[in-house]
């Protein structure tokens, strides 16, 4: 992915207006996104913002560090992450005392001074546990899926200077499949929005 | 979300004298300077310290080597006193990992903004030290190689682990904590690591990075699940810290050994976990920031709360040991009383005095902001604080269990050579890792201290919800930091 960054020169061409015909034929490159970089993160929120007014729903921003100020401008603020890892949170509980109750209580009861097998209250603690652990992977595995990661090569990553993407450079991108895309169109919104550099992406 | 949406210094009694970053960074700047840790040529006292700990983990290998080959004969456990140093070192080092998960959880859900430059570099800290503690319970076990038939699975022996008994609780609890360490510091790389493949000039670091890093791109979208779950983490560890060493302490406190079985166990094991693992942060957190010139991201400020953190659960772990000789009288048994007396004026009273001046006495210095923020001082009492945690493990598990009910099977304990030289050896085991950790890895949070970066620079008294923001124009530097202007709530 990174030896592609410099080589692809469709990357840094402008224009070609051509590809946002999403072609279909495997030989022509489709169209991925236009994208384009910011000097700060005050004006990649006032771009964001005004591309949700003006209908754009496909879209997306890269920051160095997590930005409230931009998923609140994309009005992207929902996601399931909470819902998943409740799910394989109970599911670890319910799971923690299947095993303990199979064990104690069904497969190899043990009498202790004539007390019940079935004695709940020992189960907590082992419960306890398997509960965070099916959160915790809930949480952590379910956001990489999620995201769609691991995903080695995008093609965002051909974008000219995306480098500065994780250390301080700001890049809005409105994607090809949004219904109102059109290159010119987008090319001149992002310029009327202090976008610095605009460079049309392929896949 | 809600940990970016809190201002702590517009309401917390800790206002800082001292920023969090000290002035002068840009976003680039605080990005390059703390990959530079990584990237720039090792140090000389890296090498060293390095040599110094391979020479311990050599140690310890041959320490296990001799234990697996001739058995736990070879340490100075026996009857009375069947948990020695293994033990000690078990609780000892758990308790440091503590710290790493209370920086990283609990300060992050009650919005104490300046664990954001030692989150990392504790959360490492944690991760070794759970390490070095699992190998000690597994090393006693006599037959480590058959540790997993402490694991409930369906085995042809046809007999199953005892969910009653707290040892099992254990296995659970330091299983489960170690699992969730390591993916709550990875979970905290994941971006860090795409920043350095990003900066790596090799092929090698380009593809190790990259592999890691899993292709992350520093999407918005991704970065909104990557809070939420970063934030469901921090909930989740929380309660996880607490049971773990709670959990320890059961082991004891459901036996019936005089001094053991005491109902103060579970916060007392709490409060001294997260006292020895401050002291510990201290103790690398001092050395590492002045080799690698950290001192305007580990700044002033971080040592003195660290020390204010370290005086307030000295305090509590030091109403226990007031809590335990009273429990000890008032119990009006005869064992128990006489555990007390024994501790006091028996064979050990060194080391229960020496628990008392190091746990207790010493930390009373941090009244004095003097002290507090003169580092050799706070380096040497850290040290003193760590000595004080291992003596405290060394007087409850000895002292209780040399001379229990029969005055004929009362016994002393003598640990060899082995027992010193696998606990140096974990010693060096945990320096190794931890230096492995520091060439290869960013030591800070780089992400977490632009979001850092980003508010100090916003200014005391924004506002920073996640709707409104207000907007306050001293931004200067080349990436310039100001919020849009005031605009409406979008709730």
């Amino acid at each position: 992915m990174l030896k592609r960054q410099k080589k692809d020169p469709q990357a840094v061409e402008p224009g070609a207006p051509k590809a946002a015909k999403v072609p279909r034929s495997p030989a022509a490159p489709r169209a991925y996104a236009m994208v384009a970089e910011f000097d700060n993160e005050e004006d990649l929120v006032h771009a964001a913002e005004a591309a949700y007014e003006a209908g754009f729903r496909k879209m997306d921003a890269f920051t160095p560090y997590p930005s409230e100020e931009v998923l609140d401008a994309m009005h992207a603020h929902h996601n399931r992450v909470p819902l998943v890892v409740l799910i394989t949170g109970l599911l670890g509980t319910l799971l923690g005392f299947l095993l303990q109750y199979y064990i104690m209580v069904v497969d190899y009861p043990l009498n202790f001074n004539g007390r019940a097998p079935f004695a709940w209250p020992a189960f907590v603690p082992a419960m306890f546990e398997t509960t965070i652990l099916g959160a915790a992977f809930g949480a952590v595995f379910g956001m990489i899926l999620m995201n769609g990661l691991p995903l080695p090569y995008h093609p965002i990553f051909n974008t000219p200077n995306f480098k500065r993407a994780s250390k301080d450079g700001y890049f809005f991108c409105i994607e090809a499949s949004d219904p109102s895309y059109e290159p010119a169109r987008v090319r001149q919104f992002f310029y009327d929005h202090k976008a610095r550099n605009v460079s049309e992406l392929n896949w | 979300m809600a940990v970016q949406s809190l201002d702590p210094r517009e309401s917390s009694p800790l206002a800082p004298a001292s920023p969090v970053i000290e002035p002068g960074h840009t976003y680039g700047t605080l990005n390059d300077k703390i990959s530079s840790v990584v990237f720039r040529s090792t140090p000389t006292a890296w090498f060293v310290t390095t040599g110094v700990a391979f020479v311990g983990v050599m140690l310890f290998l041959y320490a296990v080597t001799i234990l697996f080959v001739r058995g736990v004969g070879i340490w100075g456990i026996n009857i009375p006193v069947g948990w020695g140093f293994d033990i000690i070192n078990f609780v000892w080092w758990i308790g440091i990992g503590h710290a790493g998960t209370l920086i990283s959880a609990i300060l992050l859900l009650t919005r104490q903004n300046w664990r954001t430059s030692i989150n990392r570099f504790a959360e490492a800290m944690t991760l070794f030290a759970v390490v070095c503690a699992g190998l000690y319970p597994i090393l006693h076990l006599g037959r480590p190689w058959v540790f997993y038939w402490l694991l409930p699975y369906p085995s042809t022996l046809g007999a199953w682990p005892q969910f009653n008994s707290p040892l099992l609780w254990d296995v659970f609890a330091v299983s489960t904590y170690a699992t969730v360490s390591l993916l709550f510091w990875y979970t905290g790389l994941i971006p860090d690591l795409a920043t350095m493949r990003d900066k790596s000039k090799t092929w090698l670091g380009k593809f190790g990075y990259g592999i890691f890093a899993l292709g992350w791109r520093g999407s918005a979208r991704h970065w909104g699940r990557y809070e939420m779950a970063y934030l469901l983490l921090a909930g989740l560890s929380t309660p996880l810290v607490v049971s773990v060493h709670s959990v320890v302490s059961l082991d004891f406190a459901a036996g019936v050994v005089p001094g053991w079985q005491v109902t103060v166990f579970p916060p007392y094991f709490v409060a001294g976990a997260i006292f020895s693992g401050f002291a510990m942060v201290l103790t690398l957190a001092i050395p590492v920031r002045y080799i690698y010139k950290l001192q305007d991201l580990i700044t002033l400020r971080h040592l003195e709360m660290m020390a204010k953190i370290m005086l307030a659960t000295g305090m509590i772990v030091s109403f226990g040991y007031f809590l335990e000789v009273f429990f000890g009288w008032y119990s009006a048994n005869v064992f128990e009383v006489y555990l007390t007396q024994n501790r006091m004026v028996g064979p050990y009273a060194w080391a229960y005095w020496a628990l008392w001046a190091c746990n207790a006495l010493s930390i009373q210095l941090l009244w004095f902001k003097r002290v507090r923020t003169n580092i050799p001082l706070l380096f040497v009492l850290a040290i003193i604080v760590n000595i004080g945690m291992w003596l405290e493990r060394f007087v409850i598990i000895v002292t209780a269990l040399h001379r229990d009910f029969l005055p004929s099977a009362w016994g002393m304990y003598y640990p060899t050579v082995w027992d010193w030289g696998a606990y140096i050896g974990t010693l060096g085991v945990f320096l190794f890792l931890m230096m492995l950790f520091l060439r290869f890895l960013p030591p800070i949070a780089i992400a977490e201290m632009q979001v850092e970066l980003k508010k100090e620079r916003l200014g005391p008294g924004h506002a920073h919800g996640g709707h409104s923001h207000g907007h306050d124009g001293d931004h200067n530097g080349q990436a310039k930091a100001g919020m849009p202007e005031p605009k409406a709530s979008k709730a």
